[in-house]
This record gives C-alpha cells, sequence and structure tokens, in this order.
C-alpha cells in the first residue's frame, strides 16, 4: 500500500516535471512571436520586415533604414547593489535601451560568473540580436560567446572585458583606470604643492579601479620624489579609511594630500580629520581627492571642503547604443576597445549642472 | 609525602587558577599587544584632548580609538556569545543584518525623500521600529535552526547571501544622506562630551545583559540548553524557545551596532557596510576562550575578546602594515591566539605551570 502510494506520488512528480519542462519550452517559444507581434504596432512595421524578423542574422543586411525596427537586446550585468557606479550603470542601460527607444530588452544581472553564463545562453536561444555582457569573472566566457556567434548574435561587452578571443565580439566600452589615476597625478602635479605628503587609501586589492589608479599615483611618487605617509588598502570602506587616517594623526605624522581610490573612503578621511580640527579643502590644509562622482561628493566639492574628484563613466548606454545603430547600418568597428570619456573635477570649476549631469 | 603535595599544589594553585581562568588568554593577549605597543612606541598611550572642526572638546589617541571603535564589535559579541552557548554554532548573518537594520532605520528617518531637511520622525522611534525588524529577522535564523534543526552556519546563510539586497531595496537602492546634525551623535561625540558615544552605548549594553545575566536564569538556561539540549528538555527547559531567545537577543544587539554604524557617517553603503564583521564576531568569542560548540560562557571574556581583536587592527594600522600583508598578519596572531584559548592547551599550559614552578623552588 505505502510502496503503491509512493511510487503514485513519483509518478505525478514526475508528469509535473514534464508539464512544467514542456510549459517553459511553449512559453519561450510563444513569447518571441509575441513579442514580435507587440512590437509591430507601436512601432509600425511594415509585415514584410517583422516576418523577416525571426532569422536575426539575416534582417541587418536586408534593413538598412532601421529607424523603426525593433532591435531586441539581451543586457547582462552585475548585482545593482554592488555600489553606486552599479546602480548607475544598470539605470542608464535599462534608460537606454527602453521600449520607447525602439528596443525590445530582457535583462539579468547577477553577481556569479555562471549564473550569468547561464542567462547568456538563454538569451542566445531566445534569439536575441544583440547581447551586451558586464561580466563577474573574466574567465568562462570563451563557449558562449562561441555559441552566439555561431547563432549571429551579436556580442558587446561593457565595463569589464573577458579573457576570450578578440574575434568573438565585435566591441568592448570600458573605463581607462590608469588614466584616470594619470589624469587625477596629472591634477595633483599641477597644483604646485611645496612638499607632496599623501595619504593612498587604496580600493580592494587586485580590483582593475584600485590597480589603475594605485599605479598612477605610485609611479608619479617615485619619479617625483613624492612622499607617501601611508599607503593602505581601506576596501572601498569608508570606516576602515577612519581609521587609518586616525592612525596616522595619531602618530603625529604630517601629510597634506589625501588620495582615496573612491569616494567613500575619501569621506572616511575626511571624517578623521574633522575630528581632529584639521582643514581640508580649497585653500586649506590638506587636498582631499576621491573618485566615481557620486553626487554628494561633488556637491562636497562644490562646497570648497573636498578638492578633486575623478569620474568613472558608468553612462555606456549612449556608446553601446551608437555602436548598434552602426552595426545595424552594416559598418564595421574600427576599434576592439573603446574607452570612455572620463573626466576629473576641480573644486574651483564644477558647477551646479555639472554635478546634474555627472553625479552618479 | 601528603605534605609535600600539598606544598606543591598550595605554592603553585595562583598559576594554575590563573591560566584555568577563562579571562587568561584575552586578557594575556591584550597585555601582550599593550606591552609589544609599549616598547615599540610608547606615543601608543598618549592621550590628547583636542578640539574637533565643530569646536567641541574631543579626547584621541590610540586608546580612544579602541575604545571608539571596538563597540560595535563588543555589543555583537553579547549576542554571539548567546547565540554559540546555546546552539552550538554561529550566525554569520550579522553584516548584512546591520545593513538592514541600516536601511531600515534611514528609511524610517528619511521617509522616501533620500535628501530630507528634517527628520520624519524621533530617531527614538525609528530605533525601536528598527529593534522591531532586526528581531524579526533574528527569530527568523533561530526558528530554522531551533524548530527546524538546521546548522545554525547554513540556517544564516541565507540572510548573509540576501541580507545586503534587501538592505537595498528597503531603500529603493537609493543613498539617504541625513544632513540633521543630532543624528551623527550616535556614532561621533556628543557636544561637550569629550568621550565618543559608541563606547557609552557599548557599555551601556554591557551593563544592561550584566543585570539580566545576574537577576534571570538567562545564563543558567542557555547554558543547560547548549551542553544538552536533551536533558535540558527533560527538566522543563524549552529549548526551541531558548535558542530562538539567543538569536533575537543577537538581532537587538545588530539593531543597536546599525544605529551606530549608519550613525558614524549620517549615511549607508550597502555592499560594505559592516562588511566581514560576523567574522570579527565569532572570533571575539573564540579569543575570549568559550568553547564554540556550545554550553558554558564566559560573557566577560568575549567582550575583551572584542577589544583585543580592535586592539591588534589599530596596532597593525599603527605599524604600517603593508596593504595586502594585514589580513596574513592578523591571521597568525589569531591563529597563536585561539590555539592557546583551545580548552586542551588551556589544561596542558595549566599542568606544565606548577612544574615549572616547583622547579624554581627546588
Amino acid at each position: 500500500m505505502k510502496r503503491k502510494l509512493v511510487s503514485a506520488l513519483v509518478c505525478a512528480a514526475m508528469a509535473a516535471t514534464m508539464l512544467v519542462g514542456c510549459g517553459g519550452g511553449g512559453e519561450t517559444q510563444a513569447d518571441a512571436p509575441a513579442a514580435d507581434a507587440g512590437t509591430e504596432a507601436p512601432a509600425e512595421t511594415p509585415d514584410a520586415d517583422a516576418e523577416a524578423d525571426a532569422p536575426a542574422a539575416d534582417t541587418e543586411a536586408e534593413a538598412p533604414a532601421a529607424s523603426g525596427e525593433t532591435i531586441s537586446v539581451g543586457i547582462i550585468n552585475n548585482d545593482p547593489n554592488e555600489s553606486g557606479y552599479r546602480t548607475a550603470n544598470v539605470r542608464n542601460l535599462e534608460e537606454t535601451f527602453s521600449e520607447e527607444n525602439g528596443y525590445a530588452t530582457q535583462t539579468f544581472y547577477g553577481k556569479e560568473n555562471d549564473k550569468q553564463v547561464e542567462a547568456a545562453q538563454k538569451m542566445i536561444q531566445d534569439g536575441v540580436d544583440y547581447l551586451l555582457i558586464s561580466a563577474a569573472d573574466v574567465a568562462g566566457w570563451e563557449t558562449v560567446l562561441q555559441d552566439a556567434q555561431d547563432a549571429g548574435v551579436r556580442v558587446l561587452l561593457y565595463d569589464r572585458i573577458v579573457n576570450a578571443d578578440e574575434s568573438l565580439y565585435e566591441a568592448g566600452v570600458v573605463s581607462d583606470m590608469a588614466k584616470e589615476g594619470e589624469t587625477a597625478v596629472a591634477w595633483l602635479e599641477k597644483q604646485g604643492l611645496d612638499k607632496y605628503e599623501i595619504i593612498h587609501l587604496q580600493g580592494q586589492m587586485g580590483a582593475a579601479a584600485q590597480v589603475g589608479r594605485s599605479e598612477a599615483l605610485t609611479a608619479a611618487a617615485e619619479e617625483k620624489g613624492w612622499t607617501l605617509v601611508t599607503q593602505q588598502t581601506a576596501e572601498w570602506n569608508a570606516e576602515k579609511a577612519q581609521q587609518i587616517v586616525q592612525s596616522v594623526i595619531d602618530s603625529g605624522k604630517s601629510f597634506n594630500v589625501i588620495y582615496a581610490e573612491n569616494d567613500d573612503m575619501a569621506k572616511g578621511a575626511v571624517a578623521a580629520l574633522d575630528k581632529a580640527n584639521i582643514s581640508h579643502g580649497v585653500d586649506k590644509d590638506v587636498i582631499i581627492m576621491g573618485f566615481d562622482c557620486n553626487k554628494w561628493a561633488l556637491e562636497e566639492l562644490k562646497a570648497g571642503n573636498w578638492n578633486y574628484d575623478g569620474q568613472c563613466n558608468p553612462f555606456q548606454g549612449e556608446m553601446l547604443a551608437e555602436l548598434i545603430q552602426k552595426l545595424e547600418n552594416g559598418e564595421t568597428l574600427s576599434e576592439k576597445l573603446i574607452y570612455m570619456e572620463e573626466k576629473g573635477f576641480d573644486a574651483t570649476e564644477i558647477t551646479q549642472e555639472e554635478i546634474d549631469q555627472f553625479g552618479i | 609525602m601528603g605534605n609535600n603535595t600539598a606544598k606543591k599544589s598550595g605554592g603553585s594553585s595562583f598559576f594554575a587558577d590563573l591560566t584555568r581562568n577563562q579571562l587568561f588568554i584575552p586578557m594575556a593577549a591584550l597585555l601582550l599587544l599593550l606591552v609589544f605597543n609599549l616598547i615599540m612606541d610608547p606615543s601608543f598611550f598618549k592621550v590628547t584632548l583636542g578640539y574637533n572642526s565643530s569646536g567641541n572638546p574631543v579626547l584621541s589617541g590610540f586608546l580612544i580609538t579602541i575604545l571608539d571603535s571596538g563597540s560595535e564589535l563588543a555589543i555583537l559579541a553579547i549576542g554571539m556569545t548567546l547565540v554559540t552557548a546555546a546552539t552550538g554554532g554561529q550566525d554569520i548573518s550579522v553584516g548584512a543584518a546591520i545593513a538592514i537594520s541600516g536601511s531600515v532605520l534611514l528609511r524610517m528617518l528619511c521617509g522616501t525623500n533620500t535628501r530630507p531637511e528634517t527628520l520624519v520622525m524621533p530617531v527614538i522611534l525609528a530605533f525601536l521600529i528598527t529593534c522591531v525588524v532586526a528581531m524579526l529577522f533574528g527569530a527568523f535564523n533561530g526558528t530554522l535552526v531551533a524548530v527546524f534543526g538546521i546548522q545554525p552556519m547554513i540556517a544564516t546563510l541565507i540572510l548573509y547571501t540576501a541580507g545586503r539586497s534587501i538592505a537595498a531595496w528597503v531603500n529603493n537602492n537609493e543613498l539617504p544622506i541625513i544632513t540633521e546634525p543630532s543624528f551623527a551623535y550616535y556614532g561621533n561625540y556628543i557636544p561637550g562630551c569629550p568621550l565618543p558615544t559608541p563606547f557609552f552605548i557599548a557599555m551601556l549594553c554591557v551593563i544592561v545583559i550584566a543585570l539580566v545575566l545576574k537577576f534571570t536564569t538567562l545564563r543558567l538556561y542557555t547554558q543547560a540548553v547548549g551542553i544538552n539540549e536533551y536533558s535540558a528538555k527533560l527538566n522543563g527547559l524549552n529549548p526551541v524557545f531558548i535558542k530562538i531567545l539567543s538569536f533575537v537577543i543577537l538581532g537587538l544587539c545588530v539593531a543597536v551596532v546599525g544605529l551606530i554604524k549608519v550613525s558614524r557617517f549620517s549615511t549607508i553603503n550597502y555592499s560594505v557596510i559592516a562588511k566581514d564583521i560576523e567574522m570579527d564576531a565569532i572570533l571575539a568569542v573564540a579569543l575570549g576562550g568559550n568553547a564554540l560548540s556550545g554550553g558554558k560562557f564566559n560573557m566577560t571574556a568575549s567582550i575583551i575578546g572584542a577589544y583585543v581583536i580592535q586592539c591588534l587592527t589599530t596596532t597593525l594600522y599603527k605599524f604600517d602594515v603593508q596593504a595586502d600583508a594585514l589580513p596574513a598578519y592578523k591571521a597568525v596572531v589569531v591563529i597563536v591566539l585561539v590555539v592557546l584559548s583551545a580548552p586542551i592547551v588551556r589544561e596542558k599550559l595549566a599542568k606544565l605551570m606548577p612544574k615549572s614552578a616547583a622547579k624554581e623552588v627546588a
């Protein structure tokens, strides 16, 4: 009796799984035409074009005037909560590839590489025209990119490049972290201080942003004889930064520059300075430098409490859209790596418009 | 013969008692660190009275920094000790839970506006709501552990993974900033008082838990459940309730720490706030010589353990230990301390001490 019950249950479970499996498959199949049909009406696409839409690879050649065409895009990004940068990045891409702009977009956000790869596989099966990827990890993407190429899906990388053959993706849109560091160091040199005694607060060791931003300063310090009073990782953390700077103050060492590799750490440093009544900012004792251009940080800049903030540009959407438009028009992209334009803001020059435009 | 042994134990019982005392290891570690600092650079002990940028008198110096920054850890150590004792496992979600608490607190204070001119509700009311939320999350962990019998570390892994996302979701992924200066008092200084507020909050928590342990049966019941759940049950205790209670108390500690953390900068960063603090909190319990498998516990030892960890961190910062090497140094020191505080080693040490003492006498 009991055995019968169990076997009946197992049968039921198996049947359910099959049903679910079929249902899932059916849904995705049903989804694709539905999406097409949905976009037809608002976009007023001629029927012939919509039919040609199905084999994605063909359409690009056949539709030179792609103004009214809906382009399906798969976006893979990291966890939006990771940082202010990521939040702004996710929002920017969602805004750019919106329905109003003529895109049918599906998204996946996750901090785990294998989940991202899975999502990419699914998007390829769904037959997206373009796959936009910001990978959590550099490794493990070769196969899925190959699959994309075989399926005629074009891949654009953004923010982070993966370890895969260049021919597998059309282009990568990235920040040049080393240049961010160089811009900041060049600005610092221009200040023409009598002596350079710098507290260097580093990000998480090994992160691209840390390596790029540290390299420039370390090199400059060696070359120009600047003193690095302390060079310590605060792991992007305001509180650790505060403790490190506090420790330098308690030791009685003198310093006149704080080079923090993100805004949070600069804020932590400033808290320690405030506690010890050390003045900081424009024309004060200590120069404060931060990165990432958070809105609140730029406001500190405008108020003269900080001196410099380097941008790490999360607004890759426009550039990606431009590249897609080029590819749609049948052009080939001349460069594999496209660097975002990134500014450095000086407290004495920053305007409210800039804060609104560039603050994240 | 009998006389001889009596003399022997009499002469060495002081050392034996000392090394067997649970406070020995954390105190010795603290002393060692302080002596090391005294030899290397006595300025470690210098405390100066200065004024901060808003003109209030503040004491500063390494010792003050330790008292200040160690507060959160000391508060967490209280809850973590109880959880460890009752369940024989640790809660690894406290960092994430602090993020949630901080986020809830800010949400309550700011409403939907991320840059409020004035606070929506009094801080005390927002804090009470935060306490309730944090205790609910504690109860969630506790239920998984006590009712469903899941390993504490696995049960709390859920919140560990999801907590920071929940925290971000509470505030709609925005980063609220509070401009109201009085909110910063909890994590910094009350004007006119030269000692950091977190220290007072920590001391308040310590006093409260000391009174609770003295005047209630919490200690007895927790230890009974931790030592032998089955016999505790036979004696009429409710192990499920005691275990959940320990997690709820930890939740309360988390809410207090959340208030301090958020107040320090009047804002929050979901991904880094109180990052890895659970490891330090567990370490504080271990350093205090408490068995991580549960049972008897010594609250004082855990709290001292927390300050030892902060003392170590501050010392490493002071000596400018190379950035990437810092965790390695910490690990080495931690290994030594934890091995020393293991009951087996302590037994050995206790046996070793009288021998050497007896030799000296001879």
